[in-house]
């Protein structure tokens, strides 16, 4: 056995370097902020920040180039209002089930189907946006009507997409009301539904919303799908049928694209990518508060 | 309505009525999600199944697309994949032994913990731009396997690292208290005690966050990754493409036959990822049967 002293020496070096590892996520926090504010500096240094945030015209690409970002906001602002439409009521009514009705048996089959949806990546949800959705939505509303890339088909998949996520979180939620009140509540003769409502529900509210919270924020940062099914014309025009462009899939096509590396053509995925940034990490840090704040401890 | 409104209905029909549409509503939703999974599976098995066959899984890319082939998209994935596992792993693992078995609460470690989980929730394409500037540009790694390896780790380290918290968490501490007592150092009893009983745990959590990985477009587009390889990589620093990039590509064009192709690599990538998860549920059920 080694003598006390070389035990002392390895039991230290052993304590740094897992330090060390763990400091590795404060150094990629560091490294993506410091990233995305020195490159979108060269940016900024090109065009005002106020051109940029209220613009309502965005081709950097075309001259005369506009760097107004709004277009760009609407865009995955449609996506994430459709995506919520879907998957806010069927994920939190899912939970309901899950929760209130569903017995272990049928537990066994939601539960691990929600797991494949979960880990179907996103490029799949894409092809399938573009190969299955859209084709359905040209059929039902009109080929004239529907674009062949259209905003309605990438919310459509988005909304698939953060299902699961809406679904299980809303299900942590829901699970963790005590059954005491549950049975309370059944005692004094409330029907399923009322219980669900007025009891599990309101128990359960901040995990819920906070779930909902999440879940948008995935869908704003969400990049394959809207970006093979959404197209790529920035518009404000607010029609779900016709082609837009999200943050995200105009950060792609620059990538793509063939824009020299430090020109501001280039530099505009910085921009837009800080500007992504900041509301996923915004909506994020209100789940956590919300969550922190308005949880219902129960003894 | 307000709460009294609808407990005091006195109609007891109507309220149970209403309380039998409200099941089917929430059973409705429930199944549609099964409903949609099958759809979906079903649509791009019955598109992608006659593509894949032995000639589509050893050949190079082409733009004739009955001699297009997967075989430089699935190298590609089990190099970077294999490079991202070498690297997350350990880095993970140590995180989280750290952050369980050695931090002591003070407002470093607390700011670890916060960053971790507000990291994992940083969209894949942000982690796309930080590997395209620093290790392809800064570093001039190029759009090589290494680059694509790094981005990778960094963005399923936080997920590797909760999952394997978790698991370490999970360890009765009578076994830490044992070993201690028997004058065990800190790090024997962690490697040891702790780590072996953790591992099945940890295990299932690092092959759900390499399965994610291997999904991954976004991070990889940014960073450039080529298209048309014809090559299959031969080390950490050629140049590559990968399953994902591949089925983007192929679905981004407007021909039939391509998309059938994007369905084909699908059906591959699915069977892959379906076949980690088989992995990683078996050794989950495993060590629950065995542990008491």
């Amino acid at each position: 056995m080694s003598s006390s002293q070389q035990r002392n020496r390895r039991e230290a070096l052993v304590s740094w370097l897992l330090k060390l590892s763990a400091l590795l996520s404060i150094a990629t926090t560091v490294a993506i902020i410091t990233v995305l504010a020195m490159e979108s500096y060269g940016f900024f240094a090109d065009v005002p920040l106020s051109d940029y945030l209220f613009g309502t015209d965005w081709s950097p690409l075309i001259e005369p180039a506009s760097f107004g970002v709004l277009p760009l906001v609407c865009g995955t602002l449609m996506i994430v209002i459709g995506a919520a439409l879907i998957a806010l009521p069927i994920g939190l009514g899912s939970a309901i089930y899950l929760g209130e009705y569903a017995g272990p048996r049928q537990r066994n089959i939601i539960k691990p189907v929600l797991e494949v949806l979960a880990g179907i990546p996103t490029v799949v949800y894409g092809y399938l946006a573009l190969t299955l959705i859209t084709p359905a939505l040209r059929e039902i509303l009109g080929t004239d009507n529907v674009g062949v890339f259209n905003a309605a088909s990438g919310a459509i998949v988005v909304g698939i997409m953060i299902l699961p996520m809406v679904t299980s979180l809303c299900d942590d939620a829901i699970r963790a009301v005590p059954a005491g009140i549950r049975h309370g509540a059944h005692a004094l003769g409330a029907t399923r539904l009322e219980v669900s409502t007025t009891i599990v529900v309101p128990s359960a509210l901040s995990g819920i919303v906070a779930s909902f919270v999440l879940a948008l924020s995935r869908a704003i940062g969400e990049t394959m799908a809207v970006t093979l099914a959404a197209g790529a014309t920035p518009s404000m025009s607010f029609d779900p049928l016709q082609s837009i462009q999200t943050m995200t899939a105009y950060m792609v096509q620059v990538a793509l694209g063939d824009a020299p590396v430090g020109t501001v053509e280039y530099n505009t995925i910085y921009a837009v990518g800080a500007l992504l940034f900041v509301i996923t990490l915004g909506m994020n840090l209100i789940a956590t508060r919300v969550l922190r704040r308005f949880r219902e401890v129960y003894e | 309505m307000t709460t009294s409104d609808l407990m005091f209905d006195s109609n007891l029909g109507k309220r149970q009525r209403r309380a039998a549409r409200f099941r089917r509503l929430v059973a409705g939703a429930t199944w549609s999600g099964v409903v949609l999974l099958a759809v979906m599976l079903f649509h791009i098995v019955k598109e992608g199944i006659g593509w894949v066959d032995w000639q589509f899984l050893t050949s190079f890319p082409s733009i004739d697309a009955e001699k297009a082939g997967i075989k430089a998209a699935l190298a590609g994935t089990i190099w970077v994949i294999g490079l991202t596992a070498c690297i997350s792993i350990p880095v993970g693992v140590a995180s989280a032994i750290y952050l369980e078995e050695y931090a002591k609460p003070s407002r470093l470690n607390r700011l670890i913990e916060v960053n971790i989980s507000n990291l994992a929730g940083v969209p894949s394409i942000v982690y796309g731009m930080l590997g395209a500037t620093i290790f392809v540009r800064w570093l001039h790694l190029g759009q090589s396997v290494l680059a694509g390896a790094l981005t990778l780790s960094l963005l399923i380290l936080p997920v590797i690292i909760i999952a394997s918290r978790e698991a370490i968490r999970a360890v009765p501490s009578s076994l830490r208290q044992a070993a201690f007592a028997l004058g065990a150092t800190r790090w024997q009893t962690v490697s040891g005690h702790v780590l072996p009983a953790a591992t099945p745990g940890i295990l299932t959590g690092v092959i759900l966050a390499l399965s994610r990985s291997m999904g991954e477009t976004a991070p990889l587009v940014m960073m450039g990754a080529l298209t048309y390889v014809a090559y299959t990589p031969t080390g950490i620093t050629d140049e590559f493409t990968a399953l994902p990039i591949i089925i983007y590509n192929w679905s981004d064009r407007p021909q039939q036959v391509f998309h059938e192709l994007a369905a084909g690599g699908i059906v591959v990538l699915l069977a892959v990822l379906l076949a980690m998860n088989a992995i990683a549920v078996f050794i989950r059920h495993r060590s629950q049967r065995n542990s008491p």
